[in-house]
Order: structure tokens, then C-alpha cells, then sequence
């Protein structure tokens, strides 16, 4: 054999009904490198890791170790092979001290007693070996998204794992934690450990990877090698055409002041405060303000009370010169506000509906909809295909798609139709491309320029700084529940963010108002 | 995907599970017997499979019967399309009841006023869950088991009471139960319009099954065709979701109650008007709404689907009762119970069902 191979997949083929996820691919690890692995939403990312993790049998293909066949029956056996996962969604107990977390499942005991001395040792020497700094008496409840990770990332190394799986670990850090984590795998490759990295962040993995293995709906395109490659030619790879990446748009051109906050207050979801402490903005016609920040600053709890989902506690919300800090949802939605919802299983859809009944959630009790309570549902059918068509929401039935059974950017795409026909003086957007592809977030992208340039008001929510700098004529930096910065984005760099947002910088003179 | 399976039409699949879970049931029912008592075992099964068609009377009694179960299985469906576990049925019901009888006998009202009367009485039982539930989010399961208890010692306190109301106000001599409407009030039982000459002067059939149905359908109207079902069910689905529609949830939940109440408050009406039977002042609490529950299970909570599986429930039960002199009434309803209970696996049939045929369609595409 030339090349030394840790781990082999090939021509692993996993089908689900009316569906090939994986078809005849192959993914073959070199020992000691980062190998990327990047595709689409849907392209067989996750399918492709679950067979490597036990959770799929494929239909066809085998998977070698070390140049042996091996079968991996469940997440057992791949914990056998020495392969560990992190999670895009942390598997943690939340109740649980981080030590715990760490050796739940590989526990030592001496009749029957938990040998914790030795336990905490082994951590706390990989913890110093690698810099992941933890504590490991805090409850994971407590600690940030970024420990957790590490903690995570401690779970593979405790089982002595050689093969790492990161599923899209960057979504949830800053930009100074990104760093941290790429420095760490770094680490880890000059120890001879093997990563594979799943991302759709393509910077990411020109920074860090060695190799790079491209899916496309299914298929296997190619892999190619970093260093002989660009960030084009990978995203065409990726979605099979050119992408534009910095997103084509004018000026703004603000007019009239539609929304104003007022030292707004809203309680936090889960604890006894306010999660957001007194915040003033404005938001003019034709112009897109981003509400930048790390997830849990007060971002959702903000958008709950500027929607009505959650009361305020003080303060004032005034839209197109009306106060509606005590309105009910429906009237604010009367009043010309649109929300694209930061969840859209939880709040934008009702799951279990088909499309068309989706589509008409925000307005199915207007006259154009309904007579006297009663439905009408030719012209329910009427407007959902005409959005459809707009759109471009793909389905399997049209209309009568159950929404579950849609893919995510679809399901996002029907929402976004939803609440921009209503044609809102206020559109609010909350993380509208996450977790999306690069073709659709192009698409929102371009949809959200297009409500500015009518001359609506768009707030955007959005973790993703390339989102923030692309889209954004403002941005405000939001850190413990407060505005603590205020931008022009041609004259602010991400690192300079990353640091408002991050606490360690503060304006004096914002968040009283513009 | 060209040619269509049966795995691909999900009410074909429902009304299969439906029919093999029944099967699978009857079969440990069977069994059952057999341990029971051996050589009377297909005796019992016989009476159980055929008494309900084997005269119009008996046929007649199933209808009869069906009627109180299908608006119970509405009202525990009802509720259930809209996210509510409406364990309390038997309460709205046994509330119904009294309010019917107390038209009935106490202020001599006719039929059609004091049915009015039953479902205002249930309704107001599933209020307070309801209440209880949207403004202090009380898990509306508690408060209604709670409220079935109330509601059965809350109308044996009344009926203790209301001496105008008991048999032995009327000419009989026992005081346990209320009067029999012949004497008190024949106004009050509801017309049979003729049906017991075609159903063989059956004693039991009258327009009440007809009732139940055009309920039903009513029912089916209200979840599939207006805004306010429209809300319910998206209410039922996803509750956060609807807040973000702009739908008031917490008022929904007391609507739904109290819609659910009326029904099941209407059965009992139904059940106590017909003239055959009177209410026994009992303590343990009556079983008709419980049985609500598999009635609703079986048609999956659709409201069409519940004229059906309340029927054949009734047929289970007329044909139990035909069984006793050979099974003692204890163990015909254990067997009834493992029919019923088999049945309300029809969920999970339906799972291992789809999962089975999509399989099997995939291999025959592969060949």
C-alpha cells in the first residue's frame, strides 16, 4: 500500500425510502491529517458519519481500519475502533459536573465505587496537554457553549480515541473561540490523531484542513488538496455551479425611523433577571440593522419582545410611530411586523400541517381566506402555489406536503415567503440562513437586499459574522443583554467585532438611542 | 416510485392497522376463554361475534349503545386534535347525564331541551380543566380524573336530595336509583320515529345513533373546514408555533374543553332519555367515558373514523353481555378489556405496518 490509510470507507451506498443519501461513496483518512468533508444541507454529510458511527447500516460498500475490514454494528464498536464524535448538538448532561460528563459511560470502579482521583488526573493531564481549559466541578448548565465543546472534545480524548469526527463545530463559537479550536486541531494532528472535520464554511477549511472531500446530493464529486485548491473552485464543487460570495448590493438609502426601542427590558427564558437590560435603536425605512452578538446575549429574548412572544418588563417598542409595547402578536403583526423566527420547527411552522396550511399561518383569518369561519380553500390552494412559484419552494406534492417531510432550506424558503408577501413595513430575521446551504442562504440573502431596497425596515439576527458584514448597513453589537457597540461595516473588522462581542471592548455612548 | 403501494396511502395503512389489531385482539380474547373455561370457549366467542347481528332487537341495542360511545370517543378525540388528554369524559358525562334527567323528571321538560340541557352541563365540566390548564398551565389529566370523582359524588349528594327525582316518587319502590322516564315524564324519552317497527319492536333503538353521527359529522366540519379548527389543530400540534401565529392558545385550550364536555355531556343525555334505563346512584364512577378513549384511539381521533370504531365496540359489548351465563360478567369484560385495549394498538400496527410494506415495496422494486 502507498498511502497510509486509517480509516477507508468505500463505495458505502445508504438508501432511505425514495432516497439514495450515500451513493457509491468513498472516503479514505490519512493517519495525522485534518480531512474536511463538505457538501450542502443534504448532500450526505451526516448520513455518511452516521454509518462510520454505527448508527447506519449501508446497503453496499465496506469500511476498513487500518487496511481491515471492519463491521460497525453500533456506536460501541466505533468507540472500540477508537473513533469519537462531537456532536453539532452537544450530547452532555445537563445536570451533570463536567468531570462527570467526561467519564459517564467509561467509568472506573473499585466495588462499586466510582474512582474519581484518578479520573480527575487523566482529565486534568489532557486538559493542560491540549489547552482545553475546563473546570471540572462546574454543571454543564453553567458553563459556556465554548467549554462544552471542550468538554466534548475531552469525552474522545479520555476514551483514547484516534480518530475524531467534528460535526460543524465552528457554528456555535466566536471568532477568537474558532481560532482556539483550529490551533487545537492542530494540536491533535501533530500528535498522529486523525480529524475528520464536516463543515459548509469554506474558510474554515482552507485554514485548517489538509484534504478536502466534496458531496454533492448524495454523490461523491472528488477530494482534492488544499493547498492546490481555492475557495471557488471547492464551493462550485459544493453546489455544482459558480456561488457569488460577497453579496451584490447598493447603498442604502434610509428614510422615515419605523421601529424605535426604548430602553426595552425582557426577562430572560431561564433565569430569575432580565436577559435584555435596557436597550434603545432605531430601524429606519430602507435600511438592514444587525443585531451582531454570541448566541445567548439576549438576542432571542430581545426579537421575543419586539414580536409580543414574550412580555417586556420595560420600556417602549414603537412601530411606524404607534406603540405596541403591550400589543398582542396579532395586532403587531397587523401593525406591518414580519418574523422570520430564529427556530423554525418551534415557532415558524406547524410541522404536521401541509405546506399550504403553512402558508397561510400568519393570515388564514383574513377575508381573502376565510368567510365567516370557514376556510376557503380554493383560495388557500390558490395563493400557496402562487408563493410556491415565487418562491421556488420545492416539494414532493406541492401544497399538500406535509411540512415535516420538507427539507430544511425548503422549509425556511416557505416561511420566508410567508412573511415577506405580507409585504410587512418591519421584517424581522432572525438567523434566517442557518444551517442552510450555500445556495439558499444566496437566495435569502438576495430576497432580504430586496425587501430593503422596497424601502421595508429589516432587523437582522444573526450569529454568522460573514452573514453580518455581508448583509448589514448597521450593526449593533449585542454582549450581556446590551448594546455595547454601534457600526459601519465597511469600517469595522471582524476581529474588532469579535472583541465587542466577546465583552472585552465597549462603546460608552451607545444603546441610548440614535 | 411509479407504481403506488399500499405503504403510500397512509389512511389505507390507518384502516389496516385498524382491522389487524381488532383481529389480533379477538384472537387473545380467545385465548383467554380458553383458559377460562375450555369447553364453553367457542360458545363464548360465538355469542361475542354474532349476538350483535343475531336479531334486529340486538342489533338495535348496539346502536343504541353506540350512540353515548361515539360522542364520547368525539370528545376525547375532540380534545385530543387539539394537544388535550381528556381523561375526564366520564365526569362531562355523568354531569350530562343528571342535567338531562333533572329536565327530564324535575321540571318535566320534553326531550330535545333537556339533550340542551346535558350538553350546557357537560360544557361547564370541561371548564374548569380547561381553566385550570390555560391560566395555571395544571396538567388538564389531574384536574379532570379529580373532576370525574366530583362529579359522580356531587350528583349522588343532589339525587339524595331531590326526592322528587328517585323512583320511589313515581309508584316503585326502590329509591336507589331515579324514576323511570314512562311514568315520570314520557315527553322526555327520545322518539324512536318509528325505527323499533323496522328493527322488530326492538325496545332499545331510537333516533339517538342518527344524533351521535350528524354530531360527528358536525365535529368533522368544525376541525376540517373552519378557521377555528383550523386553530385548534395547529393549537394541538405545535402550541408555540401557534402563539407565533398570533392565536390565542390559552383561550383555545377552555374552548376545546368545553367543547369536548358538551359532548360527552350530550352522550350521557342520549344514554338516559332513551327510556330503558335509569341512573343508579353507585360509587364508582361510570365507565361509558373511559371507554371514550379506545372508541377515540381506534379511529385515530378522526371524528368520521369514530362512528365506526364506537360501533363496533357497542358489538363488542352487546355480544359480552350474551356470553354470561356461561362466563361469569367479570371475565367477559377482561375480555373485552384485552380486545379493546389490542385495538388502541392500532398506532403502533400502523408504525410496524408502513415500516413493513415500505420495506417489502422497496425489495419488490429492487426485483
Amino acid at each position: 500500500m502507498a498511502e497510509d490509510y486509517v480509516i477507508e470507507m468505500l463505495h458505502i451506498t445508504k438508501e432511505f425510502p425514495g432516497i439514495k443519501a450515500n451513493d457509491d461513496i468513498t472516503l479514505q483518512l490519512k493517519r495525522g491529517e485534518i480531512h474536511a468533508l463538505l457538501g450542502e444541507n443534504g448532500a450526505g454529510k451526516s448520513t455518511l458519519m452516521s454509518v462510520l458511527f454505527g448508527l447506519y447500516q449501508p446497503e453496499q460498500g465496506v469500511i476498513k481500519k487500518d487496511g481491515k475490514e471492519v463491521k460497525i454494528k453500533d456506536p460501541n464498536d466505533a468507540n472500540r475502533l477508537n473513533i469519537g464524535m462531537v456532536h453539532q448538538h452537544f450530547k452532555l448532561v445537563e445536570c451533570f459536573s463536567v468531570l462527570d460528563n467526561i467519564i459517564l459511560g467509561v467509568e472506573d470502579t473499585k466495588n462499586g465505587f466510582l474512582q474519581y482521583a484518578a479520573a480527575r488526573k487523566k482529565v486534568m493531564a489532557l486538559s493542560e496537554k491540549y489547552g482545553l481549559r475546563v473546570d471540572p466541578d462546574a454543571l454543564i448548565s453553567d458553563i459556556s457553549v465554548g467549554m462544552q465543546q471542550r468538554v466534548e472534545i475531552l469525552k474522545m480524548l479520555y476514551r483514547d480515541n484516534e480518530i475524531l469526527i467534528f460535526d460543524e463545530p465552528t457554528a456555535v463559537l466566536t471568532p477568537q473561540e474558532i481560532d482556539e479550536l483550529m490551533e487545537i486541531m492542530r494540536g491533535f494532528k501533530k500528535e498522529g490523531k486523525s480529524i475528520l472535520f464536516i463543515t459548509h464554511k469554506l474558510s474554515e477549511i482552507m485554514a485548517v484542513a489538509d484534504r478536502c472531500s466534496v458531496l454533492r446530493k448524495g454523490k461523491y464529486i472528488g477530494t482534492v488538496n488544499i493547498k492546490d485548491t481555492t475557495k471557488e473552485e471547492l464551493s462550485k464543487m459544493m453546489v455544482g455551479r459558480d456561488v457569488q460570495f460577497s453579496v451584490d448590493k447598493k447603498p442604502a438609502k434610509p428614510t422615515d425611523t419605523i421601529l424605535s426601542v426604548r430602553d426595552l427590558r425582557v426577562p430572560s427564558r431561564t433565569h430569575n433577571n432580565d436577559a435584555v437590560k435596557g436597550v434603545s435603536f432605531d430601524v429606519r425605512k430602507g435600511e438592514i440593522v444587525c443585531i451582531a452578538g454570541i448566541e445567548g446575549n439576549g438576542q432571542t429574548e430581545l426579537v421575543y419582545g419586539l414580536t409580543g412572544l414574550a412580555k417586556t418588563t420595560g420600556g417602549t417598542i414603537t412601530l411606524d410611530g404607534k406603540d405596541i409595547t403591550h400589543a398582542s402578536i396579532r395586532e403587531r403583526s397587523k401593525a406591518g411586523m414580519s418574523h422570520i423566527p430564529e427556530d423554525r420547527h418551534k415557532h415558524g411552522l406547524v410541522l404536521d400541517y401541509s405546506l399550504e396550511q403553512n402558508m397561510v399561518l400568519q393570515r388564514y383569518w383574513e377575508p381573502k381566506f376565510s368567510n365567516k369561519g370557514i376556510i376557503k380553500a380554493d383560495e388557500v390552494r390558490k395563493y400557496a402555489e402562487m408563493l410556491i412559484e415565487r418562491f421556488d419552494v420545492r416539494s414532493g406534492q406541492g401544497p399538500i406536503t406535509i411540512s415535516r417531510a420538507m427539507s430544511g432550506g425548503n422549509q425556511q424558503k416557505a416561511i420566508i415567503a410567508r412573511e415577506i408577501d405580507k409585504n410587512p413595513k418591519l421584517l424581522i430575521a432572525v438567523q434566517p440562513t442557518r444551517g442552510l446551504d450555500v445556495g439558499a442562504i444566496e437566495y435569502i440573502h438576495s430576497q432580504l437586499i430586496a425587501e430593503r431596497d422596497k424601502g421595508h425596515a429589516v432587523l437582522l439576527v444573526s450569529l454568522e459574522l460573514d452573514e453580518v458584514m455581508n448583509l448589514s448597513d448597521r450593526i449593533l453589537v449585542i454582549y450581556e443583554g446590551e448594546i455595547v457597540g454601534e457600526f459601519d461595516p465597511k469600517k469595522v473588522t471582524v476581529q474588532e467585532l469579535g472583541l465587542y462581542m466577546a465583552g472585552a471592548k465597549k462603546q460608552s455612548d451607545v444603546g441610548k438611542g440614535a | 416510485m411509479k407504481k403506488k403501494s399500499i405503504g403510500d396511502n397512509p389512511a389505507l395503512v390507518s384502516i389496516l392497522a385498524s382491522i389487524i389489531s381488532i383481529v389480533v385482539g379477538l384472537v387473545l380474547g380467545f385465548i383467554l376463554l380458553l383458559i377460562l373455561n375450555p369447553s364453553k370457549a367457542g360458545v363464548g366467542i360465538t355469542a361475542m361475534l354474532t349476538t350483535g347481528v343475531s336479531s334486529l332487537d340486538q342489533f338495535g341495542k348496539v346502536l343504541y349503545q353506540a350512540a353515548p360511545l361515539m360522542l364520547c370517543g368525539l370528545s376525547v378525540g375532540f380534545a385530543f386534535k387539539t394537544g388535550l388528554f381528556n381523561i375526564g369524559a366520564s365526569g362531562q358525562y355523568t354531569i350530562g347525564a343528571f342535567c338531562a334527567l333533572l329536565g327530564a323528571i324535575q321540571f318535566q321538560l320534553p326531550w330535545f331541551l333537556c339533550l340542551i340541557l346535558a350538553m350546557i352541563g357537560g360544557g361547564i365540566w370541561g371548564i374548569f380543566p380547561g381553566l385550570f390548564k390555560s391560566k395555571f398551565n395544571v396538567n388538564e389529566v389531574i384536574t379532570s380524573i379529580m373532576f370525574n370523582w366530583i362529579a359522580m359524588f356531587l350528583v349522588n349528594l343532589l339525587l339524595a336530595n331531590m326526592p322528587k327525582m328517585l323512583a320511589s316518587a313515581w309508584g316503585a319502590s326502590n329509591s336507589d336509583r331515579t324514576a323511570a322516564l314512562a311514568k315520570a315524564n314520557p315527553s322526555a324519552i327520545i322518539p324512536k320515529a318509528g325505527l323499533n317497527k323496522l328493527f322488530g319492536n326492538s325496545s332499545w333503538i331510537n333516533i339517538s345513533v342518527f344524533i351521535a353521527i350528524l354530531v360527528a359529522v358536525i365535529i368533522w366540519f368544525i376541525l376540517q373546514k373552519t378557521t377555528f379548527g383550523y386553530e385548534l389543530k395547529a393549537c394541538g400540534m405545535n402550541k408555540e408555533a401557534s402563539k407565533y401565529a398570533g392565536i390565542n392558545a390559552n383561550r383555545n385550550i377552555v374552548f376545546s374543553m368545553i367543547i369536548a364536555g358538551a359532548l360527552a355531556g350530550l352522550g350521557g343525555g342520549l344514554y338516559y332519555l332513551a327510556g330503558t334505563i335509569q341512573y343508579v346512584l353507585v360509587k364508582s364512577i361510570l365507565g361509558m367515558g373511559f371507554n371514550g378513549i379506545p372508541v377515540a384511539l381506534l379511529a385515530n381521533s378522526n371524528p368520521l373514523g369514530t362512528i365506526f370504531s364506537s360501533l363496533f365496540i357497542s358489538f363488542i359489548q352487546v355480544g359480552g353481555s350474551a356470553m354470561q351465563p356461561n362466563f361469569s360478567s367479570e371475565a367477559t369484560d377482561i375480555v373485552i378489556a384485552v380486545i379493546i385495549y389490542l385495538a388502541a394498538f392500532s398506532l403502533l400496527m400502523k408504525m410496524m405496518l408502513s415500516n413493513l410494506l415500505k420495506r417489502k415495496g422497496k425489495e419488490g422494486k429492487k426485483a
